[in-house]
Parts: C-alpha cells; sequence; structure tokens
C-alpha cells in the first residue's frame, strides 16, 4: 500500500527534530518516477556553527530498523563540530519502504537499493569526501554505493553485517524461521515480531522509550512491507535474484583501498564472527574493534560513535585536511583545530601491523627471511630444533604420567613430521591452531611445529575459566583446533569453531562426537610419508610474520588477546638469555607458561613437572624436587600460587630431594606480586639460588626483575619518609602523599625502557612519558620483546599507545607506580582502581601493604567508595584465621587499620576471601569490591563480595 | 543571632563573640553565653508585640545568624510552620528593614533529601515537595524563602550542618547516650551505612566562617560536615563508649524499622504528651542509609577545614562525661 514520507512523530527519544528533512527524487532508470524520502541531516546545524565539514558520513541502516538508529553519532558529530574538533556532515537516510521514507507499490531487490541510494545522494547533490557507514543489510548497500562511487569515497565504516552468505553453509537460525515459507508474512509484516525480536537484542536491553522510538515507523501493517520485503531479499539460494548483486558488490569490496573500519558486536546470532572473518578477509587493511559483551544492536550496546570518530579522526581526516589544504589555502582555522588536536599517534600508526593478519606471501625467498632475522640479531623460535637436530642430549622431560625423556633428535624430527603432517592436511601460514594441550612434550613439539610452518598458534589458558576461555577462543576464531580430550570435549559443548585434531588417539564413535577429523600420530605418519617424498616444509616466516595469540588474565573485564610476532617471541626468549643467561646447556624445570614453552627456542632443556596446569595450587615441593632431579636443573619456574603450596608441602622432601634443590642456581616467580616472605621460605628450599620476580604482564612478558636481596635493599630505603603530603609539582602532576609504598619491581631489563605517564588530580595518566623519579603515574613500557597489537581490540590497542613517541613502540600497562632515584619501578596498583579523594589520589598498594603488616591481617584491599574527587577509603580484609562470613572489622582491628593507614578511613569490612583472577589467584579485582562496598556502606544487602 | 541558647547557639555565639565581634542575642531564654547581649522574645510572637523585641536585636548590626527553628522529630505541623516558615520570614523582614548587610542562614541536609542513600553528593537545591517530614519541609521552604531575598547589599548564605554533636547536646548525644543506658538502642540493619557527622566546634567555625565569606559566597547553599563519614554502627559505639554506656547489641532489619517507625509516628500524632517516639520513619530511614556528602565546594569558598575531628571529639566527650579512658 503506497503512502508517502512523512516527518517521524515528535519527542522520539534522542531524536531532534531538526535533523529530519524530506527530499523528493527521481529514478535514475525512469524520471517519471519519484519517491519520497525521510533523511537525518546534521549539516544544517554544522552551517549555524559556521564550520566546514571535512567530509559526509553517508548511513545506511538495516532491517528492521531506520535512521533513527544513528541518532547518537548525528549528535556526538554535531557536538565534537561544536567544541572544535573536525566536523563531520551526518547523512542518515531511511531506505524506501523503511522508516518514514515513502512506501512504494514494488519490491525493491538489492541491486535497486543500490541504485536508489545513488538516485537519492546525487539528488542531494553530495560532494565528496564520503565515508559509508551500514549495520546489517544496510552494510551491503552502504557498500554497493561506496563501490559505485570511488570518486567520492574516503572511508568504510560497517557495524555487524555481511557480504557473502555461503551457498552451502548453514544460514543462522533465527532468520531460516523467518523465511520458512508460512512464517514469511506472518512473522515480518502482519505482526511486530520481527521488529521486537530484533530490539530485544540489545545488551542491555533498551528503554521503552528508544523501543518506541524504533517501533514509530512501523506501528502497522500496511507500513511494516519493507521489512517482509527486506527479509525475502536475502539471497539463500545461488538462483536468488539478489544473489548476482551482492557477488558483485563482494567480489569489489576487495578492491576498495580507503580506510576501513569495523566495529563488532560478538553477541549477535545472526552475523556472527564468521562474517567479521569474511570481510576481514577481503579488507585485509580494515581496523577492527570487537565490543565484547555487545551484540547485533552495537549501535544501542556500545559507543560506536565515539569510536567512529576517533578514527576518522585518525585515520580519515588528517589525509582530508591535507589535501584540502593543497586545493584551498584559505582553511586557516580549520588547520588550527586539526593542529590544536594532538596526536602523535598517526605517526605511528603506520607501523602497526593492522589488526587484521594478512597471510605471509608463499614466494618470499628464505635468504629476504635470513637477512631479516640477522637485522633483527635474533634467532627464529626453531634455530636449535635445527642446530641440535643430531643431537642425542635430553631437549624435554615430561613428568606425567611417567617421565618420558625426548631427545633433540627426536624433537627436531617429530616438530618437521607434525608441520609437514599439518602442512598436508591444510594448514597455511598465517591460520590459526587453537592449543587445547597441557604443558607437556606434546605441547612443546606441536607448539613448534605450528610456528615453524607460519601458523599462529592461539594459547588460551584453562586458568581464564571456561566462560572465558570461550570467550576467548570463539573471539581467536582458530581454523584449527589441536587440544587433549577435556579441550576438544570443551570445544564439542560449546561449539567452538575450527577442525578438530586431537593429541590422542579415539575409539572411532568418541572421535565422531568431538568431530576429530585427525590424529597427533596420524599427523606424524602423513608428515612422515610428505618429507620422505621430498617435500620440504614450508619458506620459515619472517619476523614481522605473526606467530602467537596470548590472552590476558582476565582479571578485569573479558581476556584480551594480544597477537605477538615472531621477531618478538625471539625477543623474548633472547630477554631470558640475557636476564638470566638460559641457553644452551641449562636445564629448567618449566612450571610457567609462557615462558616453559621457550626452553627450546633457547637451546634450553626442560622439564615440565607432575601438576596439574589448572590448579597451580596443587604443586608439591617433592614434585619440584623430581623434575629438578630428572634434568639436574639450574633453573626453576613457577607461578606465586605454585609456590604457595610447594612451600607450604616442603616438609616432605626427602634429604635426595633437598640435594637436588641444593643445584638450583635461580629461581624465578613470575605472573603476579610475590611477598618477600613467601619468597625468603622459597628460597631456603634451594639454598644456592638466587631469587628472581620478574614484573611484567601478557603485553610484555619481561619488562623488570629484581632478586630477594634487591627487595630486601628497596624495602630498606622505602622506609626512609620521602616527602610531605600530597604537593603539586610544578609541571601539574599530583605527587601523592607519602609514604606511597608499593612492590618494587627492580631495575629494567637489558632491553627494556621504563617510563613513568603522571596521573593528574582526577586521576587520569595524561602526563608525558618521563623517568623523572617519585612521580606516581602509569606504568608505560618499550621493548622488543612487547606484544605487537591486541587482536581484533583496534579501540584498546589505539588507548594502549596513547602518547607514544612516533616510530617507537610503547605499551601503556595499565599499572601505576613510580621510579625512584635508583631507577627502581615501584608499582603501586591499577590505573583504574586508584582512589581520588577530596586530598588527592591515593594509589592502593601502599595502605595494603600497612595493612598486611597486622598479624590479624593475611591479605588487604584497599578501595574507595563514592565520587570520583570525594571518595572515601575502605579496607576490606582477609584476616587470620579466615572469617566464615562478611562483617565489620571489630572496633580494636578498626582502629589499628586506621593507624597503620594513617589517612581516614571510613570503614573497614572483613570478607571470607577476597575476588582475585583465576590464573593467578592474585589479582585482586578492587573494581568489584568498591561497587560491592558501595552496596555495603550505603545500607544495601549484605552480601559477599 | 536568634536561637543562641541551644548546644549549637551557644558555641556559635561564643565563637563569634570571641573573634571579637559584638553580639547580641533574641531566643526566649538566657542564652548562657558570657559576654553577649541576651535579647529574650520569640520569633513567632514578635509579630504580635511589633517587633520590639527582635527589632531592637537587629537594629545597628551588621550581621544576623538565624538559627532558632523548631527541630524536632514529631509535633503540630502548624508549629513547625509557624517558627520555620513564619518565624524565618519575620526575621528576615525585619533584618532587611534594619539594614542589615549579611544573613546567614542555619538549614539542614535534609532539606533536599527524599530518602534515598547520599553518597558523595554537594547540596543540592532545597526542595520542600520532597523532603520527608515536617521539619525538613519548613526549613527547605525557609532556605527557598531568605535565598531569594539575596540581592545586592544584603548577602545571604545557607549553611546546612549535618548531625551536630558534642558534649553538653541534649538533641543527639544525650537521647543516643539515655536509650543505650536503657536497652532501647537498637541497631537499624547491619549498621554500616556510611554517615557523616559534625563535631560541635566545626559547626560553629563554619557558620563563623560563612559569616565572613557572605559577600563573596551570596546566594548558596553549603552543606557542613566533618568529612569522616563512619559506619553508623561505630559512630554510636564511640558515642556510647564515650558516655560509659555499652553500645547496642541488638539489631532490627532496617525495613522492619522503617515500617515501624511509620506506625509509631501516626500513633503519636494522636497521643497526648510532648516526648519524642521511640522511632520514626525519618529516623529509621536517617541511620540505615548513607549520609555522606561532597565538602569540596564547602571547604573551597568558606575557606574552612574542620579543627576538630571524629576521634578527638569522642576524647572531649569522654572528658565531658567522665569517663576515663
Amino acid at each position: 500500500m503506497p503512502a508517502v514520507a512523512t516527518l517521524p512523530p515528535s519527542g522520539l527519544a534522542g531524536l531532534n527534530p531538526e535533523w529530519s528533512s524530506l527530499a523528493e527524487v527521481a529514478e535514475s532508470e525512469n524520471a517519471a518516477v519519484t519517491h519520497g524520502w525521510h533523511v537525518l541531516d546534521n549539516g544544517p546545524q554544522l552551517d549555524a556553527l559556521g564550520v566546514i565539514p571535512v567530509g559526509t558520513i553517508l548511513c545506511v541502516h538495516g532491517n528492521p530498523t531506520w535512521s533513527y538508529l544513528w541518532r547518537g553519532l548525528l549528535a556526538s558529530a554535531t557536538d565534537a563540530a561544536a567544541s572544535g574538533a573536525p566536523a563531520w556532515r551526518v547523512i542518515a537516510i531511511d531506505q524506501l519502504d523503511m522508516g518514514f521514507s515513502e512506501r512504494t507499490a514494488g519490491f525493491r531487490p538489492l541491486a535497486r537499493r543500490v541504485r536508489d541510494l545513488g538516485d537519492l545522494t546525487d539528488a542531494l547533490d553530495l560532494a565528496g569526501p564520503v565515508v559509508t557507514l551500514g549495520h546489517d543489510w544496510g552494510g551491503v548497500v552502504s557498500l554497493g554505493w561506496a563501490v559505485d562511487h570511488p570518486e567520492l569515497l574516503a572511508g568504510v565504516m560497517l557495524l555487524n553485517t555481511a557480504v557473502h552468505q555461503p551457498v552451502n553453509d548453514a544460514i543462522p537460525a533465527p532468520l531460516r524461521l523467518a523465511l520458512g515459507r508460512g512464517i514469511l508474512g506472518p512473522a515480518t509484516v502482519a505482526t511486530p515480531a520481527f521488529l521486537a525480536t530484533t530490539l530485544a537484542l540489545a545488551h542491555p536491553p533498551l528503554s521503552s522509550e528508544v523501543k518506541r522510538g524504533y517501533r514509530a515507523p512501523y506501528l502497522t501493517s500496511a507500513r511494516r512491507g519493507g521489512i517482509g520485503g527486506f527479509v525475502a531479499d536475502i539471497p539463500v539460494a545461488l538462483a536468488h535474484e539478489s544473489r548476482p548483486e551482492l557477488d558483485r558488490i563482494a567480489e569489489a569490496v576487495r578492491s576498495l583501498a580507503v580506510p576501513t573500519l569495523l566495529l563488532w558486536g560478538p553477541r549477535d546470532p545472526i552475523f556472527s564472527d564468521r562474517y567479521l572473518d569474511d570481510l576481514v578477509e577481503r579488507m585485509p587493511h580494515a581496523r577492527v574493534h570487537r565490543f565484547e559483551g555487545a551484540g547485533h544492536l552495537l549501535a544501542e550496546d556500545a559507543d560506536y560513535a565515539a569510536a567512529a570518530l576517533l578514527w576518522l579522526g585518525d585515520a580519515v581526516a588528517p589525509a582530508l585536511v591535507s589535501s584540502s589544504r593543497s586545493r584551498n589555502g584559505d582553511l586557516g582555522t580549520l588547520d588550527q583545530r586539526m593542529g590544536a588536536s594532538p596526536s602523535p599517534l598517526t605517526a605511528v600508526s603506520g607501523l602497526l601491523a593492522g589488526d587484521a593478519v594478512a597471510p605471509a606471501p608463499l614466494v618470499e625467498t628464505v635468504s629476504a627471511t635470513r637477512a631479516a632475522w640477522e637485522a633483527a640479531a635474533t634467532h627464529p623460535l626453531w634455530h636449535y630444533l635445527d642446530e641440535l637436530r643430531g643431537s642425542d642430549e635430553t631437549a624435554l622431560v615430561d613428568m606425567l604420567p611417567t617421565p618420558r625423556t625426548v631427545s633433540w633428535r627426536l624433537l627436531s624430527r617429530r616438530v618437521r613430521q607434525i608441520g609437514a603432517g599439518l602442512v598436508h592436511i591444510g594448514v597455511r601460514p598465517g591460520d590459526r591452531v587453537s592449543l587445547l594441550v597441557p604443558p607437556s612434550a606434546d605441547l612443546t613439539a606441536v607448539l613448534y611445529a605450528c610456528v615453524r610452518i607460519g601458523a599462529i598458534v592461539v594459547v588460551a589458558d584453562a586458568g581464564l575459566g571456561l566462560a572465558g576461555l570461550t570467550r576467548a577462543v570463539r573471539g581467536a576464531r582458530p581454523d584449527f583446533v589441536i587440544g587433549a580430550a577435556p579441550g576438544l570435549m570443551a570445544a564439542r559443548a560449546l561449539g567452538w569453531p575450527g577442525r578438530k585434531i586431537s593429541v590422542a588417539g579415539f575409539p572411532a564413535p568418541m572421535a565422531r562426537l568431538l568431530s576429530v577429523e585427525h590424529t597427533l600420530a596420524e599427523l606424524i605418519s602423513l608428515g612422515q610419508a610428505r618429507l620422505s617424498a621430498g617435500d620440504d616444509l614450508p619458506p620459515e616466516p619472517a619476523p614481522s610474520d605473526p606467530a602467537a595469540v596470548l590472552f590476558t588474565s582476565g582479571s578485569t573485564g573479558p581476556a584480551k588477546g594480544v597477537v605477538y610476532t615472531h621477531g618478538q617471541l625471539s625477543a623474548v626468549s633472547n630477554a631470558l638469555f640475557l636476564q638470566y643467561g638460559v641457553g644452551v646447556g641449562t636445564g629448567l624445570v618449566a612450571g610457567f607458561a609462557p615462558f616453559a614453552l621457550l626452553g627450546p627456542a633457547l637451546g634450553a632443556r626442560s622439564v615440565t613437572p607432575d601438576m596439574d596446569v589448572t590448579a597451580p595450587k596443587t604443586l608439591t615441593a617433592s614434585a619440584v624436587a623430581a623434575a629438578v632431579a630428572a634434568i639436574d636443573a639450574t633453573v626453576v619456574f613457577l607461578s606465586p600460587a605454585a609456590l604457595v603450596n610447594v612451600v607450604a608441602t616442603a616438609a616432605a622432601l626427602t634429604s635426595d630431594d633437598h640435594a637436588a634443590l641444593a643445584g638450583v642456581q635461580r629461581f624465578l616467580s613470575a605472573g603476579a606480586p610475590i611477598s618477600e616472605s613467601l619468597l625468603a621460605q622459597a628460597a631456603a628450599l634451594m639454598p644456592q639460588a638466587t631469587a628472581h620476580t620478574p614484573y611484567g604482564m601478557t603485553e610484555g612478558l619481561l619488562m623488570a626483575d629484581i632478586t630477594l636481596e634487591g627487595i630486601r635493599a628497596a624495602a630498606g630505603s622505602a622506609a626512609r619518609p620521602q616527602t610531605a603530603d600530597a604537593a603539586v609539582h610544578e609541571d601539574g602532576s599530583v605527587l601523592l602523599a607519602n609514604p606511597v609504598g608499593g612492590v618494587c619491581v627492580g631495575a629494567s631489563t637489558q632491553t627494556t625502557l621504563i617510563r613513568i605517564s603522571a596521573l593528574d588530580a582526577s586521576g587520569a595518566s595524561v602526563g608525558e612519558l618521563s623517568e623523572q623519579p617519585d612521580v606516581t603515574g602509569e606504568i608505560v613500557v618499550s621493548a622488543p620483546h612487547v606484544k605487537d597489537h591486541y587482536d581484533r581490540l583496534w579501540l584498546t590497542e589505539r588507548a594502549s599507545r596513547r602518547g607514544a613517541v612516533p616510530g617507537e613502540r610503547w605499551h601503556r600497562t595499565g599499572d601505576v607506580g613510580h621510579l625512584d632515584s635508583a631507577g627502581r619501578l615501584w608499582v603501586e596498583g591499577r590505573l583504574p582502581h586508584v582512589l581520588v579523594t577530596a586530598d588527592g589520589v591515593v594509589t592502593p598498594v601502599g595502605p595494603e601493604q600497612r595493612i598486611e603488616t597486622l598479624p590479624e591481617v593475611s591479605r588487604a584491599a584497599f578501595v574507595g567508595v563514592g565520587p570520583i574527587g570525594t571518595q572515601q577509603r575502605v579496607a576490606v580484609i582477609e584476616t587470620v584465621p579466615p572469617a566464615r562470613r562478611v562483617h565489620r572489622a571489630s572496633e580494636p582491628l578498626a582502629a589499628a587499620v586506621r593507624a597503620m593507614v594513617g589517612s581516614p578511613v571510613a570503614a573497614v569490612l572483613v570478607v571470607p576471601g577476597l575476588p582475585t583472577d583465576i590464573r593467578h589467584n592474585s589479582k585482586i579485582d578492587r573494581s568489584r569490591l568498591s561497587r560491592w562496598a558501595t552496596g555495603i556502606l550505603s545500607g544495601g544487602r549484605w552480601v559477599k563480595p | 543571632m536568634t536561637g543562641a541558647s541551644g548546644f549549637l547557639g551557644r558555641a556559635v555565639a561564643a565563637r563569634i563573640s570571641a573573634a571579637g565581634h559584638e553580639v547580641r542575642t533574641f531566643q526566649r531564654r538566657p542564652s548562657g553565653v558570657p559576654g553577649v547581649e541576651d535579647v529574650h522574645g520569640s520569633i513567632t510572637t514578635a509579630a504580635d508585640t511589633p517587633y520590639a523585641g527582635l527589632a531592637y536585636a537587629v537594629s545597628g548590626m551588621d550581621a544576623v545568624v538565624h538559627l532558632a527553628a523548631k527541630v524536632s522529630l514529631t509535633g503540630d505541623p502548624a508549629e513547625f510552620e509557624a517558627v520555620n516558615v513564619g518565624g524565618t520570614r519575620t526575621v528576615l523582614q525585619v533584618s532587611q528593614r534594619a539594614g542589615v548587610s549579611r544573613f546567614v542562614y542555619i538549614s539542614s541536609p535534609s532539606v533536599a533529601h527524599a530518602g534515598a542513600s547520599i553518597m558523595g553528593s554537594d547540596a543540592l537545591p532545597a526542595s520542600p515537595e520532597h523532603a520527608r517530614g515536617d521539619y525538613a519541609r519548613t526549613k527547605a521552604r525557609g532556605e527557598l524563602l531568605v535565598l531569594a531575598a539575596d540581592a545586592p547589599g544584603f548577602s545571604v548564605v545557607a549553611v546546612r550542618p549535618h548531625l551536630v554533636w558534642g558534649p553538653g547536646d541534649t538533641q543527639l548525644i544525650d537521647r543516643i547516650v539515655d536509650r543505650a543506658r536503657h536497652g532501647r538502642l537498637p541497631l537499624l540493619g547491619h549498621g554500616a551505612a556510611l554517615i557523616d557527622t559534625t563535631y560541635v566546634d566545626n559547626a560553629a567555625s563554619a557558620i563563623h566562617a560563612a559569616l565572613d565569606a557572605a559577600p563573596a559566597v551570596h546566594g548558596q547553599s553549603y552543606v557542613i560536615t566533618n568529612g569522616e563519614p563512619r559506619p553508623v554502627v561505630e559512630l554510636l559505639a564511640g558515642i556510647c563508649g564515650a558516655a560509659g554506656v555499652t553500645a547496642p547489641g541488638w539489631r532490627v532489619p532496617a525495613f522492619a524499622a522503617r515500617a515501624a517507625g511509620s506506625v509509631i509516628e501516626a500513633i503519636w500524632r494522636h497521643r497526648a504528651g510532648t516526648d519524642e517516639p521511640p522511632m520514626t520513619r525519618f529516623l529509621a530511614e536517617q541511620l540505615s542509609t548513607a549520609h555522606w556528602f561532597d565538602q569540596r565546594r564547602t571547604r573551597a569558598d568558606l575557606a574552612w577545614t574542620p579543627s576538630v575531628s571524629l576521634d578527638e571529639g569522642f576524647e572531649r566527650l569522654a572528658a565531658h562525661y567522665r569517663v576515663p579512658r
């Protein structure tokens, strides 16, 4: 039923009536036929502000939404322009038959919709530069417009969409339902069910006002005809009318060279991550950010507008401004504005590998790769596997289930065989292989095989918890999964992607159940056959090729994928060699991933002690002694959690065990802070050994190091009062009330640079990177072995490099601390955990350390309650013996805690256990505690944190 | 100064007098403050006696601190109206007529409190529609009245001290101590709600500071506290400990106390007598939800900081009760 275009009713939440206008547009193919369009446009507002837009963002909604979807961008872009940032005109259209545009009489397949949009932009006389922005099927239409208007196109932005639907792939279930013959009419047109279903996909749920906004143009079935037409136009079959146009667009986007941004909500039952993979494959230069927790209605779930404007400022605006400058010299004010926005990152961004991982070119010559390694002054990870391929010396010992010794000769051969086997079954350079194998000889062989053939290993550990692991593996989108039984069962149960390979043989029914295509034994024989036939392994990857994706512990928010290149992983090995002398001939007890996996890369023989890696607290002192004895280990790596249990079980050590441990020269506890007393107790078990605790994070594994002696010396120096109370530096940064305390993590390692970005009065780390002592700020690091980038987290990546010196690779750690005059780094907590009180900024670790000196306190967390700037200090403690329930500290204990802190503490709360991360059981989630304490102290429910 | 015979009034009058100012007080009873000139009268009957006493009290003064109010948890609504709104209007008009240049109105944080927790917010505008109870509602109207009179040459400041206490306080401290002594002081909920209070000397110095700062900060409202919120049970324990009585040991769920408070309040309305009901809904809310404030603007604008800490206050209270510490 045809109906003319109208203006939206007034009073829709977030929609400024000034944006709406109507346009009557003739069809290019038949000028006699015209259609009425409803369009949102902030152009008149920009005119009123007197600013010249740098370009236009052309926004195309999908089905069953309308231009209302983009109201946030219209508002943000206008606000940004008003505040002096580069001005973007935003035009958001209602597609014909949708929103408040005309209800035409006909059916509008994809090709026609693309032409419709072109007709509209012609009629609007839209001049370049234009950046397209599309969501859902609007993404396809916007890309259709983009490939047809290269002369105007300056960039492409997409939110959850797809340009390709493989005919043989199952189409998503919700859509299949909607497409069902009897369902199509009823569900999409006759009732508002399809619309309601779509609106219900928001996380968190939409407010009733916003839902009302989305429903406004679709109140009657007559007005919903376009929704049904759109669904019918999904080209699920080859013979579909719109298939050729979809294929044309899908192929043409491959040649788009303009900057591209893909913003994605992973919780989308329709446009799942596989469509993101497809888009990245077509546009490998795209920047990608996955908003973990967000879904199909990304525009409602996440601040896409801020991300879009940030990206436009980085990637598109500078080019436009310089080109417009060359066209027109009279852009003084605009230049000043651009100059005023500090973005040294622009200079660095060219150096960054994209979030998309481009496959390494196969044609690369071996000599070029060699030269690249030589230039980097490091070895590839498989260097010693080649060099020691004829050696019968021990490379690995597996203590579980019974001690198994693997020589260099065998390990080298296995790695080549598995590598060739993987190539045989179709693993290509750049493919991602998820390793769900516990630390073992198998894991080591598979890992080195993967990296040797240029596959990217995805190392997600059980320490993330099952939910975290699922998010991580899904997000890392492995092409292959190599796993032991538990990993494969989880993969099956939770629907993790990738072709499955088992390290163990299974009975056929089990293998079928777990979708296992191959076993490790098969790979070895397939690979052996291939090598025997004279097929060598593919060319070695170059230092700049991606090698691995590791995951952060997820102690604050979802675990993040961290991408390392081959060069960067080799640099990690090199740092271990330089710092601890781990090299050829060293015996290494590898009780801590990922250092543990680097033994073969260093030429060291390594042993994995008998332990349940998912529960490091189960490692016993006897197991460590047995591992040491097995390879005459001189270096021992343990996690802090494991160390606790090792100390606790020391009574069971025999005299032989003690003798073995006496041979250890060095031991390291890495991954989380560790107390001096625990380190000293562990050191007592290894009397000849120097105890080290390195400081680092998943993004930079070995940034600083300190010995037990160093810790003691630092404790002595920290006892001296440093300065008076909070004072403001000349440069405006705030010097905190002393003693600020903190954990001394020592001096930077040989190849690492450490700087501090001072906190301002609001607790934000805004200072220039500096080495000035005794200034508290965010710890910023640089080293050859710092991560390459976060995986598909463009915004996070950008934030982690904020303020970086152009041309240098810096990483913002999110830790706060200070350097002392001796160049030692002191960690004072996490940036989001900083308290901002009326007296100034307070970092948590110092007060926690002082509280923990009380005999009745085993562990303390110091958190802020209330608004930033006037937060109250609250201490949350675990007691000795542990409390059975949450309660307020007794008056004497509260008084003792207050006396220790020195500044006013509003409340002291006792809990049975502080919330920590799963991986280390030591990183306290102070943000969560702060929210919890806020509830308790406002008179709320008395629950556990 | 009106209302100088009360606990806070005496402290303010003494402080301002000690600072070298000439102080005249106006209330029904002797203020008991040495060195000040007492004028006896009532701000509600003043209207019937051609303002004689009040007009004299204000004449020739540079500033007026209006502290007199009906402070009670229950009572005749008309009486709250007469004292806190009518009386305030009278004092305001007399002050304007007498050419006074500074007017400090002593208000209460409850004028902007709708019953929810307050965690670190600054003074919000007084809101009689949302205020709970007759006291808060009429104080809110009084505050709006005086702030509306702010004009060039007549600088008005509203100061809202929160839960003023100290030695000699009969309003809060004596009641708490008396109830605790008779085992009638229950703990509402878990007693963890953070409450900020004001030691009396700090309230007095803040009011003095507001008087000094009035020309610069006129037209504004300021919440005054010690800036040391504590769980309500710790405050009660501190007060009881200082008075040498046992702190509350039994607990009433907060929701039950609120419900009971409503009922008791209703009964008390229809009951003869002048004593206070054991619990009101307002008091139950006060004692089971957080009440603490952002003091940054107050301290910066008034150039004031509290000089007596909470713990020092408890010490002084113990000295008052002669409880050995």
